[in-house]
């Protein structure tokens, strides 16, 4: 029994091996390296002058990830609550964005928030003031919201259709009226899913590198901007890229950390995916 | 009279057009033990629902003690649910759970805490404060969701068949539980069960339900040894059920033979059911008596044999300690106490006699050995393990 679960794992081994564990070492090992190829400390140590750029990227994917939360669960609590249907419907629509290429996606929203775009010219034709959004941290945020919220949405959902009816009846028949019954039970119980809805909003937020150069401008320099930069762009130096990427990895598994302590309620529920 | 503490009248209620409850009245005395009983889609958990107030009636009210609370929503009535399957709250721990209502009510924690404690003593669950409900077996999971409920102090425990998710024996020991509970605080529970045992066993008044309509309100003696119809007959326990004809007062021919009874008022030449319960029964020597018949089926059930006999076409079940061999025929013993005459009702035919039971018990009993009798009593019991022991091996 146990050589042919072994068997059967080894496709998987082999690929995470190849395709996970090598680049990550590969990562590691230009990190700690100059040009040469010999032992260094310079580039992680470099790191610190972009700690500007860290705290940007940190702060635009915190808010993005606060007010998908703050839309998402509304939306994902009344999806749960509708009958199967119209469950499947709405579910469908929030995935059908999805569909669409991200590029494309993206680029849509520059053309609506461009000083001369959709937007403004329809403001021109009211006879409004136009208003500059296209390059501000708001339009990087409204990008990310607008890309990412399919991924709080969806555990959410997922977690909150699974609250047993009984037990929202048992909160009731205990005396908890609605809002008690909201707070004290829906919500907890759905800490699963915030996790993983946070979790996977959040970290693409962060390391996003499109939705900053084409809704954000130079202004806005993200992590993924600068390690997108030192691979491909002007600034060619791979070693530097790798530092990055490791300090930017570490601070995403710390995060995680500090938020998977919200949810101490001991025997894990599944639903949740935690990642 | 004890005074009423709930009350439901003209209840009408309906789900997707159809209608589950039309017209229900029910009343309910302070410190009862009520059972409702009936098969499953009879309407006794819509009215168990209903005094919870998670169903809003389409017609009628509800009454607690003389204040109409139809309107009401469940976190404001003073009735308690345990639910079927438990609903304890899953991110809490069992001092949690016990403690939701009280905090709810804004008592203080020292309160909540010595409250919780006594509860849990209760229930038997002492020094399981701090575990999690996904440690908890299922019996120990219901006994949390008892102390929650109690702990709220309602005036009314309404419990949704909670006993139905458990083993034989745990659901034995926690049928008893149940009633020492409800004797030492005095209140009110109404208990849904599709069982008649549980509800034989642990009610002071069973309610009897079918297709949303009361059949019978009794104790449960009164239930058993006098059935009002053929529906209520055949769902409590086992009965034979005939038709018969009153030829007068006191005086019932049924299976071809006249018999005296101890029931009157039927009016003279009135067809009437019938109920002749099993255990109630003597096998005699069949020229001794009126009605024999041959054995086509015995099977041994532990403390009495389930012995099939036809008698003119007509099968019936006796429970005897006495043994029968397929094929004897023997005589059936009746006195006056053991026949209780019913009204012809709409069930009337519905239930015919064992025939069908007995092909199927025929069959069990070829594959079986062929001396069905063994010795009485325990010695056979021990047969039957060693028999099982041999197996595994």
């Amino acid at each position: 029994m146990k050589s042919d679960s072994k068997l059967l794992s080894a496709p998987y081994t082999v690929w995470m091996t190849v395709f996970i564990v090598l680049p990550m070492l590969l990562v590691g090992y230009f990190a700690f390296t100059d040009k040469s190829g010999s032992f260094t400390l310079e580039n992680i140590l470099s790191v610190g002058q972009y700690s500007n750029v860290f705290l940007r990227s940190i702060w635009l994917g915190a808010v993005a990830t606060a007010v998908s939360l703050a839309l998402g669960y509304p939306l994902a609590y009344i999806i749960s609550k509708v009958d199967a249907r119209r469950q499947n419907i709405m579910v469908m629509l929030v995935m059908l964005p999805m569909w669409m290429n991200f590029l494309l996606r993206t680029y849509a929203w520059m053309t609506l928030l461009e000083d001369n775009g959709l937007i403004n010219g329809a403001l021109a034709a009211l006879g409004l003031p136009r208003a500059h959004m296209i390059n501000t941290s708001g339009a990087v945020v409204l990008g990310m919201v607008y890309n990412y919220i399919p991924y709080m949405i969806l555990p959410l959902y997922s977690v909150l259709t699974k609250i047993d009816r009984s037990v929202i009846e048992a909160a009731q028949d205990l005396g908890a009226n609605s809002r008690e019954v909201f707070l004290k039970v829906v919500v907890p119980m759905s800490m699963p899913g915030v996790i993983s809805g946070v979790t996977m909003v959040f970290v693409p937020a962060v390391s996003t590198f499109i939705i900053s150069k084409m809704l954000g401008g130079g202004g806005n320099l993200l992590i993924g901007d600068l390690i997108d930069m030192q691979f491909l762009g002007s600034a060619y130096n791979p070693n530097l890229g790798s530092a990055v990427s490791l300090v930017l990895m570490v601070i995403i598994l710390i995060c995680m950390g500090i938020m998977n302590q919200f949810d101490d309620g001991g025997d894990t529920e599944e639903g949740g995916i935690l990642i | 009279m004890k005074d009423t503490i709930i009350s439901l009248k003209d209840i009408t209620v309906s789900y997707d057009g159809e209608q589950i409850l039309g017209g229900f009245n029910l009343e309910i005395h302070d410190g009862e033990f009520v059972t409702l009983l009936g098969p499953s889609g009879c309407g006794k958990t819509t009215v168990l629902r209903t005094i919870a107030g998670f169903i809003r009636p389409d017609a009628g009210d509800v009454f607690f003690y003389d204040q109409k609370i139809t309107a009401l929503p469940p976190h404001r009535r003073e009735v308690n649910t345990i639910f079927q399957k438990y609903a304890l709250f899953p991110h809490l721990n069992v001092y949690n759970n016990i403690a939701f209502g009280m905090r709810l009510k804004g008592r203080s924690e020292k309160e909540i805490k010595e409250t919780v404690h006594r509860m849990l003593a209760m229930v038997n669950l002492t020094g399981y404060a701090h575990r999690g409900i996904g440690q908890l077996s299922g019996g120990q999971q219901q006994r949390v969701a008892i102390a929650r409920a109690l702990a709220n102090e309602p005036k009314v425990l309404l419990l949704d068949e909670p006993l139905g998710a458990l083993d034989l024996k745990l659901r034995k020991d926690m049928q008893a539980e149940l009633k020492k509970i409800q004797k030492q605080t005095g209140i009110t529970f109404v208990f849904v069960t599709h069982d008649q045992e549980e509800a034989l066993s642990m009610s002071d008044v069973v309610v009897v339900m079918d297709g949303g309509v009361i059949q019978q309100i009794g104790s449960p003696t009164d239930i058993y040894n006098e059935p009002k119809n053929a529906f209520v007959a055949d769902f409590i326990g086992e009965s034979n059920i005939l038709d018969g004809m009153m030829q007068e007062d006191y005086s019932v021919r049924v299976a071809g033979h006249n018999f005296r009874c101890l029931d009157s008022g039927f009016g003279k030449n009135t067809p009437v059911d019938v109920v002749i319960r099993p255990e109630d029964i003597k096998v005699v020597e069949p020229d001794s008596t009126l009605i024999a018949g041959d054995v086509t089926a015995v099977t041994f059930k532990g403390v009495h044999y389930e012995i099939i006999v036809d008698v003119a076409g007509f099968k019936w079940m006796i429970q005897s300690t006495q043994c029968c061999r397929v094929g004897d025929r023997i005589g059936l013993s009746l006195t006056p106490d053991d026949i209780h005459v019913m009204k012809k009702s709409e069930y009337s035919g519905m239930y015919g006699d064992y025939s069908t039971f007995s092909d199927e018990m025929g069959e069990a009993e070829t594959e079986g050995e062929g001396d069905s009798c063994g010795k009485v009593n325990a010695s056979s019991g021990t047969w039957a393990e060693e028999e099982g022991g041999a197996d595994e091996i």
